[in-house]
């Protein structure tokens, strides 16, 4: 199509469903005929406000759902901080706050909820805020810092996420519902009293049936709350949390028709009054209803980029079932919660004591499951909301499907095929086993990639897992994670029995645990555990059998049998000298010499006979291994920092030396690499990394999860603004944690993937120490720092492990006579050597050096 | 270092305990690289060091195991397996390598002639 008959398309809002929109239209191929520009108003791309309080946690960056701050399809044009004035069908244009008029051929609008703030006398005074964008929470966080006391207005799913937060910043807090419980909307009395235990157990106030009449006043600022028949609840800091109106403004200023309880109407394609405007997420209301949940408003972005292509999709009303956690505190609801349905009966299972309350709500006839209420114990979510929506046969004795496992619980149900796993993003166990049996996928990991089953809220991670199992064992393929032929137990379990056992060789765990005598698979893989565990010398008698080749000549073995020799330069800084002494070490040896993608420099073509003479004189020279050969750290990369560069906010190459002289030896399940960039332009590319640091005015943002090769990944902010001390602990932990539970050869970023819950599960191990094993974790890494040694130098002062470099051990000094050099570009480089070579009077072969 | 007794030449290349258990070295035997490796169940094996998947002489450096009954070493370039009795490879029935005899006298490894033609020559 040429570029005037392409069309434009408005979006107006960038929030989740906006982002989503876009995504879709890319994907599906709208952008083939439209050009699309996205009007947002917030000064920063769409972000997950699903996980907004996680935000002070973890800053902003880490919820943007667009962290590079642009699409890549270069059809789409995003305007954030820019607000649309108006809107009009006639013309088909829209008016943006700085001026400008844009024509449209269709236009979009996403522009969300606003929260509902009840006009009660003094709710705009200073000190009451709302909970609804990043901008409200960095204003609750600046006022908390002076007050002692808050109030959360609202003890619904928003209201308490608030309440959590004030608790958080410190403030003692209560919650002020007018409902008789909390969560009125999702879960029946039992579950509210239940969850209301949980929420009173960590420290707040709630009242219920609370009608609160007036914000009090003092000094022209906001001090409590006046109740309706109740003494006044006395707070700094107010936060309305009272539900959210859709925001359908432009709609009704340009004439269109809105559904009588607000939000704009929109039919079944979610095709507004006017024919060129659409609606979608928060601010429509299909058939009259608004939806105050992002997966109705994914689905209908999807029915809109559907409609535009000329499809069928259409928007007929969504599950509203819910899963989240709260508190700590896993809630959920699904289906007919509340037993509306006629004849419907309820099955209670309840344990007080332990905070769990879960509620089946079942057909007349005992044999469709219609809902339920989960609280304390959600996790039985994942089989019971999808058998609602397809009206699976309950079993005989549904009883089981609530009680706990071990008490008759537990039971296991096939899902029909048809049954929706992942409600977020609309993904049936079809679906998800298409993309096992057409797609190629082999891993739960793979079939969220490529579904996005499991990607939003994450509840269903766990069905999914399941449902790629089970067709693999239908197929007769169990999933084996056994290492190897030798041991049925995966890496995390070897790591765990040897620690448990505490074995110190291969014999005592092959004894304990496996059968055979090992291969090239399982040895170094107990060669890394033992090492993670006793810090050996790597060539001691015990493992050094135990070592691939690389580790066990310290060296990286190269096509022709020689080996490239790294020396370790931390943070890639070096002094002339030390330069100077590579490049004589590198000459005398005849070595091929390339700088690396690490920062430091990788001499090629040493014969293993000569390694030990050419440490002898790096090491002499203060040089130390670098251990390119090991699965273990290689390189912190680090920018020049703020001692040079202009722009350079931190000391990024002291950082930079610091964690890789600390974290250096670590033995780990792949090799690991960190990076260190002085200042946000990110110049050390941190984030390509296993571990990236990116200083900031007020400390260090701590990236994890990120690798270059053949599956580039971005690192993820897992904390920000850290002092020094601080980055160190996590890291310790975070790496430490790694160390333990990682497959072999998985790197950071499938192992992040890899965990129920992803990155959250990794911060609330290392960032919230759930576990706790924060100070185990530390220890153990402390333990390696201190028994840290560097490996060449304890090789050559030891005769017994240098005597295995040799070329032959009954002719130590003739050198492999099938190894032989050509020239290219003025250096030396493998030359090829067909077939066995026998030494003899006519072949040449390389005098020693 | 070379004597003759019996079915022909055997060459004297190392002291036993120089081989590890479950570890390999490189010997030069009549001008040819030989791999020498010692197993857990005290056995000693020869086979030429020369790996023909890659084409280096490496085999002496790989992981000794096993791979259900069989003795085997890994090639350290690419893991392919060799049968260290046969020197058949597992994992490409077409790739064989030579294999030596070989015996320990007076704690002393001798390694006699190629069971086979060597390959190439």
């Amino acid at each position: 199509m040429s570029p005037h008959l392409r069309k434009r398309l408005v979006v107006v809002g960038h929030g989740m469903v906006g982002h989503r929109f876009v995504q879709a239209a890319v994907e599906r191929g709208l952008t083939e005929t439209h050009d699309v520009v996205v009007v947002g108003e917030e000064p920063r791309p769409a972000y997950d406000r699903v996980a907004l309080t996680s935000f002070f946690e973890v800053g902003a960056e880490a919820l943007s759902l667009l962290p590079e701050g642009a699409y890549d399809d270069p059809r789409v044009e995003l305007r954030l901080g820019t607000a649309v004035e108006g809107f009009d069908p006639e013309t088909r244009t829209v008016l943006l706050s700085d001026g400008e008029v844009l024509t449209y051929d269709d236009l979009v609008l996403a522009t969300g909820a606003a929260p509902f703030v009840p006009p009660v006398p003094g709710h705009d005074l200073p000190g009451c805020f709302v909970y609804r964008t990043i901008e409200d929470l960095e204003a609750i966080r600046a006022a908390a810092a002076g007050a002692s006391t808050g109030v959360v207005v609202g003890g619904g799913l928003l209201g308490l996420e608030a309440a959590k937060a004030l608790a958080d910043l410190g403030l003692e807090t209560s919650v002020v519902e007018m409902a008789p419980r909390l969560m009125a909307v999702q879960v029946d009395d039992a579950g509210g009293a239940t969850l209301r235990r949980h929420v009173e157990g960590l420290g707040l106030i709630v009242h219920t049936e609370a009608r609160t009449t007036a914000v009090v006043e003092r000094d022209g600022r906001a001090a409590g709350l006046s109740l309706d028949g109740r003494d006044d609840v006395a707070a700094d800091l107010i936060v309305f949390s009272a539900g959210i109106r859709p925001r359908d403004g432009l709609a009704r200023a340009a004439g269109l028709d809105l559904a009588e309880r607000g939000g704009v109407l929109v039919d079944e394609r979610c095709r507004t009054s006017d024919p060129h405007v659409w609606a979608v997420g928060e601010c429509a209301a299909p058939a009259g209803r608004m939806y105050g949940l992002v997966a109705p408003g994914y689905a209908m972005a999807e029915v809109v980029v559907d409609a535009l292509l000329g499809g069928p999709g259409e928007f007929t009303g969504a599950d509203l079932s819910t899963k989240l956690k709260l508190m700590g505190v896993d809630v959920a609801s699904f289906g007919d919660a509340f037993a509306t349905t006629q004849g419907a009966l309820e099955l209670v299972y309840a344990d007080a004591v332990a905070g769990v309350y879960k509620k089946l709500v079942v057909s007349a006839d005992g044999t469709r499951l219609l809902g339920g209420v989960l609280v304390g114990d959600a996790s039985a979510y994942g089989v019971l909301r999808p058998m609602v929506a397809s009206g699976i046969a309950l079993p005989d004795n549904p009883e089981e499907l609530i009680l706990p496992v071990g008490r008759g619980g537990g039971a296991d149900l096939a899902l029909p095929d048809d049954a929706q796993v992942c409600s977020c993003n609309d993904v049936t166990k079809q679906q998800v086993t298409d993309a096992v049996a057409g797609g190629g996928c082999d891993s739960p990991a793979c079939v969220q990639a490529c579904t996005r089953a499991g990607s939003t809220c994450g509840s269903c991670k766990p069905v999914v897992k399941r449902i790629v199992e089970e067709w693999f064992e239908a197929q007769g393929r169990v999933v084996d994670r056994s290492l190897c032929e030798h041991f049925p137990l995966t890496r995390q379990e070897l790591f765990d029995v040897v620690a448990v056992h505490g074995h110190t060789t291969f014999d005592q765990v092959v004894a304990a645990h496996g059968t055979g005598r090992g291969c090239d698979v399982c040895k170094p893989t107990i060669a890394s555990i033992l090492a993670s565990q006793l810090d050996r010398h790597v060539l001691e008698p015990a493992t050094r059998t135990l070592q691939d080749t690389n580790d066990a000549y310290l060296a990286n073995i190269q096509r022709n049998g020689t080996y490239s020799v790294v020396p370790r330069i931390p943070g890639g800084e070096v002094t002339p000298e030390g330069l100077i002494v590579i490049g004589e070490v590198a000459r005398d040896f005849g070595l091929y010499t390339k700088i690396t993608g690490g920062q430091r420099i990788d001499l090629f073509g040493a014969r293993m006979e000569e390694l030990p003479a050419i440490w002898r004189r790096l090491v002499d020279a203060g040089f130390e291994s670098g251990h390119a050969y090991g699965k273990s750290l290689r390189t912190v990369k680090s920018c020049v920092g703020s001692t040079w560069c202009r722009y350079g906010v931190q000391d990024s190459v002291q950082l930079a030396i610091d964690l890789e002289l600390r974290y250096r030896g670590l033995r780990s399940p792949h090799k690991l690499k960190g990076g260190v960039s002085g200042c946000a332009r990110e110049c050390a590319e941190a984030r390509g990394k296993d571990f990236g640091v990116i200083a900031t005015e007020r400390g260090w943002n701590l990236y994890v999860g990120g690798n270059g090769g053949a599956t580039p990944v971005h690192a993820r902010l897992l904390a920000g603004d850290l002092d020094t001390p601080t980055l160190v602990r996590y890291l310790d932990r975070f790496l430490m944690y790694y160390v333990r539970t990682a497959d072999r050869l998985q790197r950071t970023a499938p192992w992040v993937d890899s965990l129920d819950g992803g990155l959250d599960r990794v911060r609330a191990v290392v960032v919230d120490d759930v576990l706790g094993l924060g100070g185990e974790l530390e220890a153990a890494m402390a333990r390696h720092v201190e028994g840290y040694a560097d490996e060449w130098r304890a090789t050559l002062d030891d005769p017994d492990k240098l005597r295995r470099f040799v070329s032959f051990v009954n002719a130590p000094d003739v050198p492999d006579p099938h190894i032989s050099f050509r020239e290219e570009r003025d250096q030396q480089v493998p030359a090829e050597v067909a077939g066995p070579v026998v030494l003899g009077t006519t072949i040449p072969v390389g005098a020693p050096r | 270092m070379s004597t003759t007794t019996g079915s022909g030449v055997w060459t004297t290349v190392c002291p036993l305990d120089a081989v590890d258990v479950e570890g390999g070295v490189a010997a030069l035997v009549e001008g040819a690289a030989v791999a020498i490796f010692r197993t857990h169940d005290g056995n000693v094996y020869a086979i030429s060091n020369y790996d023909p998947c890659c084409r280096a002489s490496v085999l002496a450096r790989g992981i000794v195991g096993t791979r259900g009954e069989i003795p085997v070493v890994a090639s350290p370039m690419h893991k392919q397996a060799f049968d260290l009795r046969t020197g058949q490879c597992l994992d490409d029935a077409a790739v064989r390598v030579t294999t030596y005899d070989v015996r320990v006298v007076d704690q002393q490894v001798q390694v006699g002639r190629p069971r086979e033609p060597v390959e190439g020559t």
